[in-house]
Order: C-alpha cells, then sequence, then structure tokens
C-alpha cells in the first residue's frame, strides 16, 4: 500500500515539473571554438534571467553545412525556431517566403518592442527588403581587417605603429621584409572570395554585379571582370610567384591564420571576428591592425567595406508561444549590454548604436587599440550602389566558383582575366537557374 | 552440382525469414533509388515549395557542363589508379607474408590494421601528413627540393586522395589475396619447382591463375570501393579541389546536392553514377568471369 502510495506521489510530483517547463526554442548556429563558447555564455544568461522560455542552442557544423542541415529539417517538418545563416545565403532564405518568418513581423505580431533605426544603416540594408523591412535579425556582422606582425616590421626597419595603407606599399613592405629575413613571407589572406573580390571592388567603389548589385531583383549579371579587380588579381598572381603572397586555401582559407601564428607571414587580412584568435594565438609577438589596403590610382577609393557574418532567421511552422519567446530573446540579444560584450570578446561588429556608444562610454576603444577599426572601415562614407552588399541567388556555389578560378588562377592555367571572365560566364549561369527555380 | 534442399514445413517460415533482410534492401536501397530517380526528372527550389517536372533536362544539362565530363575522366583516373594500386600492393604483400612460417600472423595484424580505421579519420591522418604548411611530408620534401601543395597543384591532390584511398583498401585485400594463396595446394609448386620453373614463372603460371577467382571478386570490389566509398576521403582531404580536380562523380552528388541545394541535378547524377557502377559490374562478369578458372 505504501508503494504504491509513493509511486503515485512520485509520478505526480515529476509530472507536475513537466507541467511548469519553460517553452523551448531550438537555435542551430556555426560558432564553434571560442565564438561558440562565447554564445552559449550569453545563452545560459538570457536563460537564467527569465524562466519563461529556455533557448537550447546546437552547433551544426560551418556555414554551408548549418544552413543546409536547416533546409533539410524544413524539408521534414523538424526545422529549428531560429538558424543562424550567413551573408551569402541571404538570397535563398528571402526567396524562400513560405519557409521564413520575416523579424518585423515576428516583433510585431508578439508586441516587442523593435526599431530598425536603432542598428547601424551599413547592416540593416544589407538583410532589409525593397521596402525596408528587417527580414532577419543581425547577430555576427563582421568585416575584414588588415593584422600586422609589429615585431617583424621592427626587425625589417618599418614603423611597427604604421600600417601599410595602399598596395603599392604592402608590396614595398613585403619585399623590405623578405630581404631582411625578418619574414619569409609578406602578407596572407582568409576568405579570398569575401576580402579579395568582393570587400575589394567595395572598397574601390567598383560594381559586383547588375541591378545594384542583385538588390534590385532576381535577374542580375555578375560584372567582377572589370579592370581594378582583374589588375588585382594579376599582382596577386605575380605575388605568389614571388613569394610576396601566400595562398592560404579556399573559402575561410584555413590554412593562412598558422601562418601568420607562425610568423611566416608578416601580414595577414581576415575577418575582423578573428581578433578573437589572433590574440589568443599570437603569443610571441604584438599585432597591429589597420584598415585594408587600396590602390591609390583608383578615383573613390577607399569607399566603405561590406559585411560579412551571419543573421538570425526565423523559420515557420511552430506555435505562437515559441515564437512570443523568440521576440523575446531577440530583445535580449539586441540590448547595448549583450551586444556590446559579443562585440568586445569577438571582434563582431556592434549591431546597434547603443552598443557602440556603450563601448565608447566603457572606454573599451582607449584601451583596446585597433577594436574599432573594423566599424570605422565600414562606415567610412556613405555607401554608395556598388558598396552597399551583394544578393545573389546561388550564391553559395558562386564563391565556391570564384575559389576555383583563383586557384586556377595561381597554377599558371588561366590569367586574371580568364580568370575572372569565367567566374562571370559560370556565376550568371547559377543566377539564372535561382531565378528559374524560384 | 549437387545443391542442397531444405524443407520447411511451415509455408510462411521461409518469407518470413528473408522479411528482414527483404526490408533492409527496400528502405535502404530500393526507396532511395526511387527518390533519387523520381527527383532527377523535377526542378525544386531549396526549400521544395516549387517543382517543375523538366523531364530529361537535368540529364541533357550534365553532358553538356564541361565540369560533369571534367568529374568523370577524374573518376576514371580515381578508381583506375586505386583499383590497380590497392590490389598490386596487396597482392606483392600477400605474396611476401605467406612464405613467412612464424612472423605471418604479426605481419597479417600489423596489415589488417588500417581497415579499422574510419575512411574519415584516414583521410585526415593523410591530411595532416601532407599538409603544405605543418605536414612533415612536405617538410621532407622540401629537402628534395619539391615544392608540395595539394591545395594548388592537382597532380598532388590527386597523388594525395589516391594514397588516402589505397592505403584503406589494402588490407582488405590482402586479406582475401591471403587467403587465396594458402589455398594453394603446395604440391602443385612443389611439382613445378623440381621442373625447373623460377619462383616469377611459377607464380604466373600457377599461382596467379589459380587466385584469378579471388582477383576477380577484389576488382569488382575495389571498383565499386573507388567509385562511392571513398567519398569520405575526399571529403577529409582535399573537397573535391583545387579546381574540381578530385571532384569524382560520388563527390559531385553531394556538392551539387547538398551545398548547392540543386536537388534536380544532383538526383541526375546518382542515377547516372548508379548506372555507370552497374554497367562496369555487368561487364566484369560477362567478359571476365570467362577467363577465371574455377
Amino acid at each position: 500500500m505504501f508503494t504504491k502510495f509513493s509511486i503515485a506521489a512520485l509520478t505526480l510530483g515529476l509530472s507536475a515539473t513537466t507541467s511548469l517547463a519553460a517553452t523551448e526554442i531550438s537555435w542551430w548556429h556555426a560558432m564553434g571554438g571560442e565564438l561558440g563558447a562565447k554564445l552559449e555564455e550569453i545563452v545560459a544568461g538570457y536563460n537564467a534571467s527569465q524562466d519563461k522560455y529556455k533557448v537550447v542552442p546546437t552547433f551544426k557544423g560551418t556555414y554551408p553545412e548549418t544552413m543546409t542541415a536547416a533546409i533539410a529539417a524544413f524539408r521534414a517538418g523538424e526545422q529549428p525556431d531560429i538558424v543562424q545563416v550567413f551573408e551569402v545565403g541571404t538570397g535563398t532564405m528571402m526567396a524562400a517566403k513560405g519557409a521564413v518568418y520575416p523579424v518585423y513581423e515576428l516583433m510585431k505580431d508578439a508586441g516587442a518592442k523593435f526599431d530598425p533605426k536603432e542598428y547601424l544603416p551599413a547592416v540593416v540594408g544589407y538583410y532589409s527588403d525593397t521596402e525596408g523591412n528587417m527580414l532577419s535579425l543581425p547577430f555576427n556582422s563582421s568585416t575584414p581587417i588588415f593584422y600586422y606582425n609589429k615585431d617583424v616590421f621592427k626587425k625589417a626597419g618599418l614603423d611597427p605603429e604604421t600600417a601599410p595603407k595602399t598596395w603599392e606599399e604592402v608590396e614595398a613592405f613585403s619585399k623590405k621584409i623578405m630581404e631582411s629575413g625578418a619574414a619569409k613571407c609578406g602578407f596572407t589572406t582568409g576568405w579570398v572570395s569575401w576580402v579579395q573580390l568582393e570587400n575589394l571592388s567595395a572598397w574601390h567603389n567598383q560594381p559586383i554585379g547588375t541591378l545594384q548589385n542583385g538588390f534590385g531583383g532576381m535577374d542580375s549579371k555578375l560584372t567582377v571582370n572589370g579592370p581594378v579587380q582583374v589588375k588585382h588579381w594579376d599582382n596577386l598572381k605575380k605575388w605568389q610567384d614571388a613569394g610576396i603572397f601566400q595562398y592560404g586555401g579556399p573559402t575561410g582559407g584555413n590554412d593562412a591564420p598558422p601562418k601568420f601564428y607562425s610568423q611566416e607571414c608578416a601580414m595577414y587580412m581576415n575577418s575582423s571576428a578573428s581578433r578573437a584568435g589572433v590574440l589568443l594565438n599570437a603569443k610571441d609577438f604584438q599585432v597591429g591592425f589597420g584598415m585594408l589596403p587600396y590602390y591609390s590610382d583608383v578615383q573613390g577609393a577607399p569607399q566603405n567595406s561590406i559585411i560579412g557574418g551571419a543573421t538570425l532567421w526565423v523559420l515557420k511552422g511552430h506555435d505562437a508561444e515559441q515564437y512570443k519567446g523568440v521576440a523575446d530573446f531577440f530583445t535580449y540579444l539586441s540590448s547595448a549590454k549583450v551586444q556590446a560584450d559579443w562585440h568586445q570578446y569577438s571582434g563582431y561588429l556592434p549591431i546597434t548604436q547603443a552598443a557602440y556608444d556603450l563601448g565608447k562610454s566603457q572606454g573599451y576603444y582607449e584601451k583596446n587599440p585597433g577594436s574599432d577599426v573594423a566599424i570605422k572601415q565600414m562606415t567610412l562614407n556613405a555607401p554608395t550602389e556598388n558598396s552597399k552588399g551583394l544578393r545573389f541567388g546561388n550564391y553559395v556555389q558562386i564563391r565556391t566558383v570564384i575559389d576555383e578560378e583563383f586557384q586556377e588562377m595561381l597554377a599558371g592555367k588561366k590569367t586574371a582575366q580568364q580568370a575572372l571572365d569565367a567566374v562571370v560566364e559560370r556565376g550568371n549561369k547559377l543566377i539564372a537557374d535561382f531565378a528559374a527555380a524560384n | 552440382m549437387q545443391t542442397k534442399r531444405v524443407i520447411f514445413n511451415n509455408r510462411l517460415l521461409p518469407y518470413l525469414l528473408l522479411l528482414p533482410q527483404m526490408a533492409v534492401t527496400v528502405i535502404f536501397f530500393l526507396w532511395p533509388a526511387g527518390q533519387a530517380f523520381r527527383q532527377s526528372f523535377l526542378r525544386e527550389d531549396a526549400f521544395g515549395f516549387k517543382t517543375t517536372f523538366v523531364g530529361l533536362a537535368n540529364y541533357t544539362e550534365l553532358f553538356h557542363d564541361p565540369r560533369y565530363l571534367n568529374s568523370l575522366s577524374v573518376t576514371a583516373v580515381f578508381s583506375i589508379s586505386v583499383a590497380v594500386l590497392s590490389i598490386g600492393l596487396s597482392l606483392l604483400l600477400a605474396v611476401a607474408a605467406d612464405r613467412m612460417v612464424r612472423s605471418a600472423q604479426f605481419y597479417t595484424t600489423l596489415l589488417v590494421w588500417p581497415y579499422a580505421v574510419a575512411p574519415a579519420i584516414a583521410g585526415t591522418l593523410w591530411w595532416f601528413m601532407f599538409n603544405p604548411t605543418i605536414g612533415i611530408l612536405p617538410y621532407i620534401l622540401e629537402g628534395l627540393n619539391y615544392d608540395w601543395n595539394h591545395g594548388l597543384s592537382s597532380t598532388d591532390a590527386m597523388i594525395l586522395v589516391v594514397l588516402a584511398a589505397t592505403w584503406k583498401q589494402i588490407s582488405y585485400n590482402f586479406l582475401f589475396f591471403l587467403a587465396g594463396l594458402q589455398a594453394i595446394p603446395q604440391s602443385l609448386r612443389e611439382a613445378a619447382a623440381i621442373d625447373g620453373a623460377g619462383p616469377a614463372k611459377r607464380f604466373f603460371t600457377i599461382v596467379f591463375p589459380l587466385l584469378s577467382p579471388t582477383t576477380f571478386f577484389l576488382v569488382v570490389v575495389n571498383v565499386v570501393y573507388a567509385m562511392f566509398d571513398t567519398f569520405a576521403v575526399i571529403h577529409a582531404t582535399t573537397e573535391g579541389g583545387p579546381a574540381q580536380a578530385t571532384n569524382i562523380l560520388v563527390y559531385k552528388v553531394f556538392e551539387d546536392g547538398f551545398i548547392g541545394l540543386n536537388l534536380g541535378s544532383s538526383a541526375a547524377q546518382s542515377v547516372v553514377l548508379m548506372a555507370i557502377v552497374v554497367v562496369l559490374t555487368v561487364i566484369q562478369f560477362r567478359w571476365i568471369e570467362r577467363r577465371v578458372e574455377y
């Protein structure tokens, strides 16, 4: 009798706890390593601050893997509430009107406070539709910057506090460094496609594609085979043959960071969010920060750089209670305190003006020189049609095409003009395929 | 040939016993194959909202695509290299191990170890050894004045994936060859030796023909392995690069379908790949089996 009673009591007790459980919100993201640990810290902070909702983050791999997983899950009816999609997946996500719950609508339906003007204009512009409504929530936006080895500069007889401003200076500094034996190579780069083609174009105010880089419609065409881009890729090939430039691999260029950390290459271009990794791994030398170099003979340079990184998209198919939780979580994520903390740790840009102001008032930027290079570079000038960003269908594959043609050029199989012409030809076909399928 | 017939008292029992295997075959082989076949005639967007029937358009586009034709030639080079190298090397090792009396077991154990390594891990191991920045082999090759970089040179990349894929398969082939060699009666070899045949002549006229059933079986298995099971090795080492130099057919199916989200083309490619392997296997059974002496 007593056993029966205690079992009944236990069952009642356990079921009572489950019925009071918080609404779970699933978030699939692509932040690994230090960034992933920080993200989980932020989520834990949110979960601890209230008990109505519980966000469950899941690391799904790289950006393409996370996006593919979310799409496959959607087709199987198992999609998460929130998915972190990188900027080149924007075209695909925007076209999927039946799958995506636009953030401006979500916030309105949940009655949450949401003002697009609080966010940095360059970031908002990238992820809004033609009417100016924000479709996804900016979370981690970065822009590529220039890192250099101060110790190697000093050894080579260069001023360690001055980063090279132009590509001519990069070449000259590299030659001096290599001749003095301070380092084996001049510079390397991560993300060839994003840094050495897309940002190169925007930084020099050159168009990447027609229809305002694709913002104006799905039937745009690429224009990256212009004279500035061809000249730069020609230079990269020339520098690679001379040992001034070392290739770090396709996509993210994962072989490039070790070259910089091991002091094999003195200079390094990569996302501002590589800052966390750089400060952690550059143990034996001082790191300097600078803006991306430009060609001084191109009119309009330097303009402003474009963002990379990712935003948070909300997927349809869940119940209203979960969406209320998503809206609440988004409000927390956009708060100045959380954004400033995330930005200062990771090197991603502060998404809101308030977060930037908070950092300034905390004196963060004085105490950490070089931490505001990214935001200064991105807001150097008001964006033109050529430097607002880009939005093309199938752009994930176009990035692969860019990497492949770059590799063919470095291997000596094509000239820079031929490689970029091939990028345009193959890219236009992929864009047309996307328009036909959507 | 005498066939054993088993008599079942229960009429239903044989079918019930076969049911689990049939279920596995249907669910894991026939259903996905049918799905791929169906999807190859459609053009869909990534999320599956807009589906259009396009007939054979996916297939014709494939054969007009220079990158697909490149993939065909890359696969041919890759699978022939892997099959020839792994069968050749394992035969050599099996013949050598067969001669040992006491240490045969020891060598067998060592040679079979790589088979237990997961393909992705094998790929990663070789990736580390050959990495241009941090790998040990490029460091050694630098001393011999060769600048190894499988991120830029397509030959280097092909060598890397062929080595990694072969290394895994040698163990499997070795086991079969060793068993095959041990099934050859010693009396035959002794008789040939007495008649004055040297070791090479003995091998080619006696041992190799008697090994032909094993060799034939292994050729079929190795070709299938090289066409399908090497996906993990490619993904862990070169990811189809540089510039599609190691983009074998099965990897291209993954790239176009899962990364590029072009499901129709990817399905068409997997159907073509299946057809190629079926044709290859049929050819092997019809032509080569005739020369096998059982």
